[in-house]
């Protein structure tokens, strides 16, 4: 079965970014197909590669950025959502004339189209936000 | 076309599971997840809306969200199931249909 998955909480907030990690890491395991997860609202902040939690804690971001590496899980953050909050990609940051970039590996910025698009493939659409 | 609720916050701070509890049909499932989990603790005064659901709706819980707020599964409501992880993907396949009460 097919899933999709969206995000709409920020980090180390309350634990929709953790609940949802752990729900697609289990569906994984067990068979499933999770395309693409959708990083919408105060979700985007998931994936900026500069954060930096203490090393004895989970780094949400880091999570999120190996399991696209190792299942090719797309994870796709809402561009309108990331430009009020500072997340930008190179092409973003070139855009706009700002002089950083800051997206993870694993992390791309694309619109609303995409969360409408894994909605419509998917057989199941899991929401996990505040 | 059963449904898969999930309720993620404590019924004790917001009106989520009460509501959802009001719009679940026969063959739908409430699961309860991170602060949610509250709302199967045996002994409160949500026993009577649960009570109210007859057991056409079934009300499960994530387990290791229990375990992080240190609810032991024997102070749960009667009737509670409890899953993990995996039974939570499983919920969602065998459901027609999901719906997050954020």
């Amino acid at each position: 079965m097919k899933f999709g998955v969206v995000v709409s909480e920020g980090p180390y907030t309350h634990q929709a970014s953790d609940t949802a990690y752990h729900f697609v890491t289990a569906a994984l395991a067990a068979g499933h197909e999770v395309p693409r997860v959708f990083f919408y609202h105060d979700g985007v902040n998931v994936g900026t590669r500069l954060s930096i939690p203490p090393q004895d804690e989970r780094n949400i971001q880091q999570q999120w950025s190996a399991l696209a590496k190792e299942h090719g899980t797309d994870l796709v953050i809402c561009i309108a959502a990331a430009q009020r909050r500072g997340l930008l990609d190179k092409n973003e940051a070139e855009r706009q004339g700002k002089d950083a970039d800051n997206i993870a590996e694993g992390f791309r910025i694309s619109g609303l189209g995409q969360l409408i698009e894994m909605a419509i493939d998917a057989d199941r659409l899991m929401t996990f936000g505040d | 076309m059963a449904t898969l609720h999930t309720v993620n916050k404590s019924p004790f701070a917001t009106q989520s599971l009460l509501s959802c509890l009001g719009h679940a049909k026969a063959g739908d499932t409430v699961l309860l997840i991170e602060d949610g989990v509250y709302g199967a603790a045996g002994g409160t005064g949500l026993a009577d809306a649960v009570a109210g659901l007859g057991g056409a709706v079934t009300l499960a819980v994530l387990a290791p969200d229990l375990k992080a707020r240190g609810i032991d599964e024997g102070r749960l409501m009667d009737g509670v199931k409890t899953v993990d992880y995996a039974g939570f993907v499983d919920l969602a396949a065998s459901h027609d249909r999901t719906q997050a009460w954020l």
